[in-house]
């Protein structure tokens, strides 16, 4: 029997304190655990409540922390209604908020009262992603000249090894431009319902940066994330986009610190 | 004062100056504040950073904590070690908790006498424990394995509660005096938080202060309250750091530093954060009452420091 099941085992025998002080913390129908009391008898409802209320209003504040763009658009209290339904359905499994909210623009998608604001799932989306990027491992990007010393005829086969920072983001909605509109201070003009646009997230250094990609853009640096080819990854996207610009995607990415890396395909394998 | 306070290991390779804390008093590190910190000149006192937020890989947060590290000591308050808690520990968050102290040398270390993670949730609060024989063994089992991590003491904080269990056979003096006996650490006394459970629980907080093991503290932290009502309709105090220190937890402060010696003191002001000037007159209302006592207790100061 492994280590932690006779450990558990063995305080079930004892008093498993912390299985029924949680059994209503994210429930506020049940009753305080009988384990709690006030002291000298008193009562433990609102002395109990006060932990629940702590649980569930931090992390709605963690959330709000994390998507402060979708807090923008839906204002504070839909917002905080929404992620309450959030937090008591999905609560955290880490201890890092900041890693907190992964599920929620599912979530969002799926809200009863979300449903006019299609667009806000992915909103929220790229606040994700914005997040990811700004926690992510530093690392020094690859020059906007490195390709310089390749030669022509061997680009086709040149890898790229992506940022830890850099996302791609793809959407039907304008996200790049609701986003950007509700993560500055200034005062958020009328959106009009725009063309979609694909996005590129990076964090060369200490700041991220999102942008809009171009035609094909998205397909083009999935397939490179993924580690294809730059020909490859250029016929997949010629082949979504007809319009799309090898050049000026390339030379994209490379100024927005997307990539630390590039090498020859047959280089792949060495130590 | 123990020695506990004091960096256990100066090595060769360390990244950061030493950054002596004894007798400072500091306050929270809030990102908001970098650029008027880093504009501060003379530059004094600590800054207590929450474990937890310098977990991620890399980015602004390690640049900020860095950048602190470089002029001024640094407490390294972990939030959710879950050591109160009847689980083993997470063994992934020990990992990171030990790269943090590796990484940034910190001159206090520190957690709390709580739990927060259940099974697979984390709750994000700090959750009460039973004191029994069987709850202190498994507690000074999860404090000997941080510091044995960790390669060094922490100090463990007392907590502010707002229920009790009827299966507590121990006090909490009682069961924080034998965590000491059992494990060496040392403690973090959280004034507030002993001002929050006095009145929550209805006994002194002179009292349990005479109780307390004063001779292991190696920090003292000190917070606002927000006051509530129970269900018998009596005042029920919440640890919210979410304002001044009361003017009550201030005269306790004064008892024990008085008693103590100027120990390293923390403004804690989590939520409703105000702005640097604010925090930093908070943080020399606790200089002053620790420049007062290393004064009139030069002699012990001196020896201690």
């Amino acid at each position: 029997m492994p280590q932690d099941e006779l450990q558990s085992r063995d305080l079930g025998r004892r008093f498993d304190y912390a299985a029924a002080f949680t059994a209503g913390l994210l429930d506020p129908d049940r009753a305080p655990p009988d384990a709690v009391s006030g002291p000298n008898g008193k009562a433990a409802i609102k002395r109990y409540a006060v932990y629940r209320n702590n649980v569930t209003v931090s992390l709605i504040d963690a959330l709000a922390a994390s998507f402060p763009a979708t807090l923008r658009i839906t204002g504070p209290d839909f917002f905080r209604a929404m992620a309450r339904f959030h937090v008591r359905e999905t609560p955290p499994s880490s201890p890092l908020l900041f890693e907190y909210g992964r599920d929620f623009p599912d979530f969002i998608e799926r809200y009863e009262y979300a449903q006019s604001m299609p667009w806000l799932a992915d909103v929220a989306r790229m606040e994700r992603a914005w997040l990811d990027a700004y926690h992510a491992a530093d690392a020094e990007p690859l020059a906007s000249g490195a390709l310089a010393s390749i030669p022509p005829e061997r680009l086709a086969d040149t890898v790229f090894v992506p940022h830890p920072a850099t996302r791609a983001m793809r959407s039907r909605y304008p996200v790049v431009t609701i986003f950007a509109a509700n993560r500055s201070d200034g005062p958020v003009g009328r959106i009009e319902a725009g063309d979609p646009e694909d996005a590129l997230v990076t964090r060369p250094g200490l700041e991220v940066f999102v942008r809009h990609l171009p035609p094909g853009g998205a397909v083009f640096l999935d397939r490179l994330m993924a580690g294809e080819p730059l020909g490859a990854a250029a016929a997949a996207a010629f082949a979504e986009r007809a319009e799309f610009d090898l050049a000026a995607n390339i030379a994209g990415l490379l100024q927005a610190g997307a990539f630390t890396a590039a090498h020859q395909e047959d280089e792949h394998d060495e130590p | 004062m123990n020695g506990l306070a004091a960096p256990s290991r100066m090595s060769k390779t360390s990244r950061f100056p030493a950054h002596p804390v004894a007798g400072l008093a500091g306050t929270s590190f809030k990102h908001e504040h970098l650029p008027a910190i880093l504009g501060d000149d003379p530059k004094g006192g600590f800054f207590e950073v929450h474990a937890e937020n310098y977990m991620g890989a890399g980015g602004p947060p390690h640049d900020a904590l860095t950048k602190i590290r470089r002029d001024y000591p640094v407490s390294l308050h972990g939030v959710c070690m879950s050591i109160g808690g009847p689980r083993l520990l997470d063994k992934a968050h020990l990992g990171r908790f030990k790269a943090l102290v590796d990484r940034y040398e910190p001159a206090l270390v520190s957690e709390h006498l709580a739990w927060s993670t259940h099974d697979t949730t984390y709750y994000n609060d700090l959750l009460p424990l039973p004191y029994t024989h069987a709850t202190v063994s498994r507690v000074a089992d999860h404090i000997d394995e941080v510091q044995g991590t960790i390669g060094r003491p922490i100090l463990l904080e007392n907590p502010s509660t707002y229920v009790l269990f009827p299966a507590s056979t121990m006090s909490e003096t009682d069961f924080i005096r034998e965590l000491v006996r059992r494990t060496g650490c040392g403690l973090l006394l959280d004034v507030n938080n002993v001002f929050v459970s006095a009145t929550n629980h209805g006994f002194s907080a002179l009292s349990y202060l005479a109780d307390f093991p004063l001779q292991n503290v190696g920090e003292i932290h000190l917070a606002g309250h927000a006051a509530q009502e129970d269900d018998e309709g009596d005042l029920l105090l919440i640890d919210s750091h979410d304002g001044p220190v009361a003017d009550a937890v201030w005269k306790l402060f004064d008892v024990v530093i008085g008693r103590c010696g100027p120990l390293p003191t923390l403004i804690e002001w989590d939520s409703a954060i105000p702005d640097w000037p604010v925090l930093k007159a908070e943080t020399a209302a606790a200089q002053a009452i620790l420049d007062r006592h290393a004064d009139s207790l030069f002699g012990k100061a001196h020896a201690a420091g």
